[in-house]
């Protein structure tokens, strides 16, 4: 029966043709078809022949694996074990106390409600996760308890390049209050510095000295003390919920009149320094303390929230402008509804004041203190020109509590665009609005109720790039005058010329000399 | 669509769209129909646009449009592997993909533009040899001018990767490792960081 026969023949060339091993890799077709086929009917997937190819590649791809591996792969202990550990420490309550410490509590709590805030963000689309949210909470409260602490605020998050800021805005117990290290110094002493060098650079012409700097810096403007004006609140930041809480130190005027002219994203490290142009001083902490101050100076408030203290007799202080800096809840205030809240920026008023461009709140004149800090500077000459006619304009920024209505826009744009949050259910919709001045300020309002917050990378919107400033010229190592200009040496000529009339001169002035001798000679005779 | 619930169509873009909107600066105005004027352009620019018998004005949607596409061109990307293209050329979604690992997650050399590669003939034939060319036809992310225009930021313990980019300020990119999910969206201002170079 030649073909049954011959139909095994074909089969077993055919089967032992699969069962060649191929010469790269080491398998055979059968083996293959076997484990792919076993896989299939194991696993029993959809539309099996729309993927068979998948299929057999993910077989090829195990051989491999189990083939190699006899070492005992070590657990790897997965960065997300890392971080729920360090969350754990939030969660866990503090020890100890106890009951005392709930009681408290109860009371009154300077921790505010964060998920109540986030809530209302939320409504508006802007906000952290819930989980995010919650950790923060509790970092919070960990801060609270650590600290002594009056009032404290999620103020927000900005966004750096390898890590990011959690900010929380905090107001101590009066009087407790801890002591800054003097920073100012340090700046001084760079001034000096630079002085210095210039002088080493000058020509050591013709005097024994060389001459001295005529550069004289720029008064020292000092900063605002703890608890005013652009250092009214405490900013502590951390990178994450879970990792310690760092305080900011406070910030100097110069730090923010620099702040201004520089544009540098975060890098997540408080201790990174800021290079730029011109020179910022200090490092990425004092920098990210500069645009918080910056940011803070547009926090907002619906109107007759806050209203102005009672009288407390003078406040006339050094050079300000009668303005008043203090302010309180006002406990009769009576919310506006949302659509009025939204429909009109009048209704809304800032409630920090806004930072002059001395990089102060309260403006103060440099020079009338420079005798302070004479005993500071070297030379004793600067000082007498201090009195040269530099007349700072005294700088008034706008009164506090101003509405947001006189505001000045950007380009055609409003400084802030308000919307409610939703059209459907105006009943429960909150107002909610926008800065376009600081892009990432958010704002809600909603009964009683409102608040700031800040999710962004922290820099201001500019409708034109930004251009750095230009060096400023090289100063001149001396003033130029007659004796120092060069002149050009004269010609022949004119030397020929010159030598010609001063001959002349010459023999004219002998013969009066002569004269001169000749009677000055008679005299002496005649005594 | 303005609200959510009406949608309405944009029109496909163009070159000279884009070119176009690229000289607008300034925030966007919320109404589709507004129609922007030029306010920088020379007078030669000017000659060349009335000859050709165009009026020199754009529609916002087409300023929306263009820049939907210069996004998408600059900064769009997906990870390495996502995509594969058959020899044939054709490039279509790996249903293989299972994700990048937890380190390779945390590299910007995974992440490729989705666009047409520009940088790839300039690699060394060295570096071209090591290149799969079924995964790896697409410019990486960590040649990017200017360098550390990325930000690469594991969240939540590492169980997320979000990419944010610096040069369009707002462009989020996620990805959990070891899962198919990936996406990135924009929520921002819509325009450029031209002031990148200064910041870094």
């Amino acid at each position: 029966m030649p073909d049954p026969k011959s139909r095994m023949l074909a089969i077993q060339n055919a089967k032992a043709y699969l069962l060649k091993s191929s010469t790269t890799s080491g398998l055979n077709l059968y083996d293959h078809l076997a484990n792919m086929l076993t896989k299939i009917l194991d696993e029993q997937p959809t539309n099996a022949v729309d993927i068979i190819e998948n299929v057999s590649k993910d077989v090829k791809w195990a051989q491999f694996q189990k083939k190699m591996d006899t070492l005992r792969d070590e657990h790897e202990i997965l960065p997300t074990f890392e971080a729920a550990e360090k969350c754990k420490a939030l969660f866990l309550k503090a020890n100890g106390e106890g009951d005392e410490e709930l009681e408290e509590e109860i009371e009154e709590t300077p921790l505010p409600n964060v998920m109540e805030t986030a809530f209302y963000f939320e409504q508006a689309g802007i906000g952290l996760s819930k989980d995010e949210s919650y950790h923060i909470f509790l970092a919070l409260k960990k801060l609270i308890s650590v600290q002594p602490i009056q009032t404290c605020r999620f103020w927000g998050k900005i966004l750096g390049l390898e890590m990011n800021y959690i900010i929380a805005e905090v107001q101590y117990h009066e009087g407790e209050e801890e002591e800054e290290t003097e920073e100012e110094e340090v700046i001084e002493e760079g001034r000096k510095g630079m002085g210095e060098v210039e002088e080493e650079d000058e020509d050591k012409e013709k005097e024994d000295q060389p001459p001295k700097s005529t550069y004289k810096p720029p008064p020292v403007i000092p900063k605002e003390e703890n608890g005013t004006g652009a250092n009214k609140y405490i900013y502590f930041v951390c990178n994450e919920p879970g990792k310690p809480w760092v305080k900011l130190p406070p910030v100097t005027p110069a730090q923010i009149v620099c702040a201004r002219k520089i544009k540098k994203f975060f890098t997540g490290r408080l201790d990174a320094p800021v290079v730029s142009f011109p020179p910022f001083p200090g490092n990425e902490a004092n920098y990210l303390r500069a645009q918080i101050a910056r940011i803070s100076a547009d926090q907002i408030s619906p109107i007759g929230f806050y209203q102005f203290a009672e009288e407390e007799g003078d406040e006339e202080e050094e050079g300000e402008g009668g303005g008043r800096d203090t302010y309180e809840e006002n406990p009769d205030f009576q919310p506006l509804s949302v659509p009025e809240m939204v429909d009109s920026l009048s209704t809304w008023v800032h409630h920090v004041q806004s930072i002059l461009e001395q990089g102060r709140c309260v403006w103060i004149n440099p020079f009338q203190k420079s005798e302070q800090e004479e005993e500071e500077e070297e030379e004793d000459e600067e000082q007498e020109k201090a009195e040269e006619p530099d007349e700072l304009q005294q700088e008034i920024g706008p009164p506090l509590l101003t509405p947001l209505s006189a505001d000045e826009g950007i380009q055609n744009m409003p400084a802030w665009t308000a919307q409610p949050s939703t059209n459907l259910i105006p009943q429960y919709a909150v107002a909610i609005l926008q800065s376009n001045r600081w892009p990432g300020a958010y704002a809600f309002a909603s009964g009683k109720k409102f608040d700031n917050i800040y999710f962004g990378w922290g820099h201001k919107y500019s409708p034109e790039n930004h251009t750095p400033a230009l060096p400023p010229p090289v100063q001149a190592e001396y003033p130029s005058g007659p004796d120092v200009t060069e002149a050009s040496d004269p010609t022949l000529e004119e030397e020929l010329a010159f030598k010609a009339a001063r001959e002349e001169a010459l023999a004219s002035a002998e013969e009066e000399e002569d004269e001169e001798d000749v009677e000055d000679d008679e005299e002496e005779d005649d005594d | 669509s303005l609200n959510c619930v009406e949608w309405s169509l944009l029109p496909p873009v163009t070159e000279e769209m884009v070119a176009q909107a690229e000289q607008l600066k300034g925030r966007f105005q919320g109404d589709p129909s507004f129609e922007y004027e030029y306010t920088e352009i020379n007078a030669e620019d000017a000659e060349r646009l009335f000859e050709d018998g165009k009026e020199p004005m754009i529609k916002e949607e087409a300023r929306l449009v263009a820049t939907i596409e210069q996004i998408d061109r600059a900064v769009g990307i997906v990870p390495r592997g996502a995509f594969v293209k058959t020899p044939l050329g054709s490039v279509h979604e790996n249903r293989n993909f299972e994700g990048l690992s937890l380190m390779e997650a945390k590299k910007l050399s995974s992440y490729f533009h989705f666009t047409e590669p520009v940088n790839l003939k300039n690699k060394t034939l060295l570096e071209k040899a090591d290149l799969d060319p079924s995964t790896d036809f697409l410019d990486s992310l960590e040649h990017d001018i200017p360098q550390g225009s990325w930000t690469v930021q594991p969240e939540k313990g590492g169980t997320v990767v979000v990419l944010r980019s610096l040069l369009w300020l707002g462009l989020t990119f996620y990805h959990v490792p070891m899962t198919k999910q990936y996406g990135y969206v924009y929520f921002g201002t819509g325009e450029k960081n031209f002031d990148l170079p200064f910041m870094l």
